[in-house]
């Protein structure tokens, strides 16, 4: 399982370069990928989606779809294609040191 | 945290985001039954969430997914589908529903709202919905211009976020260099 180092901590990471142990994570470590995914900065609003997902995966054990986010955060399909521009599904799942989305919706 | 063994140490590398082209799928939704009407919004849902460019192009009787009058009376009929079993409504095995009995008063509405119930289950959103999402998320929708003149129906007749009436013309056009499925 490869490592690598992000924000000073070194975490495992898969071939994608999601986490593999949520339980690394950190939220250094969510702006790091962040700027990598080309978010300058995460702001009170990228923050509301991240804590959700790390909440719902805690209960559910997966992340959750992006449906499941506007459901959860009520916050709009725009505004989170807005937030998280091409390729929300991926790029909030990476950040919050989730793996990739289970489920079609 | 692990840091015996022969894994990989790597650094954060900028993605090269802005040099590369986005993948670009367009979809050709030619039917407009109900569950012809899915493989699109469901795939491209998927490619919108992975940052794929998502084109849709509605023909024929496709258009009645985007025709706000029809798209919330999207029906799916037993006559003549042989993968509709009686399993779907818990009878074991593999019997058929018998055509005579599709053909009668009800049948379409009934297969139509068993369909509907478990794709609620699923928490799969109604395609109006569903195709809210997918304009909302970015994806262009468009109708053929053929269809439309056949059938008699104007801009007026469709949902919110259908960007317009184009020529297959326009259509090759607007989808060079992406990945086309006909549904």
């Amino acid at each position: 399982m490869p490592t690598k180092t992000i924000a000073g901590t070194t975490v495992h990471v898969n071939d994608e370069g999601f986490l593999t142990d949520p339980n690394e994570w950190n939220r250094d470590i969510a702006a790091a990928i962040a700027l990598e995914e080309g978010i300058a900065e995460l702001t009170p609003a990228h923050w509301k989606i991240i804590d959700f997902c790390r909440q719902s995966a805690t209960s559910t054990g997966k992340a959750p779809t992006l449906r499941a986010i506007t459901n959860g955060t009520g916050l709009s399909t725009k505004e989170l294609f807005a937030l998280f521009p091409k390729g929300p599904a991926k790029k909030v799942a990476r950040i919050a040191g989730l793996g990739k989305p289970e489920g079609c919706v | 945290m692990q840091t015996n063994g022969a894994h990989t140490q790597t650094e954060i590398a900028p993605k090269k985001v802005a040099e590369e082209k986005p993948r670009h799928i367009a979809f050709i939704c030619s039917k407009g039954t109900l569950d012809m009407a899915y493989p699109a919004l469901v795939m491209g849902w998927a490619a919108l969430g992975n940052g794929i460019d998502v084109t849709i192009f509605f023909t024929f009787w496709g258009l009645d997914i985007i025709n706000k009058h029809r798209v919330d009376h999207l029906e799916i009929a037993p006559v003549a589908n042989t993968s509709m079993k009686m399993s779907m409504m818990g009878v074991p095995g593999n019997l058929g529903i018998p055509q005579l009995l599709g053909v009668l008063p009800g049948m379409t509405a009934f297969a139509t709202a068993l369909m509907k119930d478990k794709m609620r289950k699923l928490e799969v959103p109604p395609v109006r919905e569903y195709l809210q999402m997918l304009v909302d998320g970015g994806a262009k929708l468009y109708a053929c211009k053929m269809s439309v003149d056949m059938m008699g129906l104007t801009m007026n007749d469709f949902v919110e976020g259908v960007q317009g009436i184009v020529t297959a013309g326009d259509f090759m056009d607007m989808t060079e260099g992406a990945q086309i499925v006909f549904i």
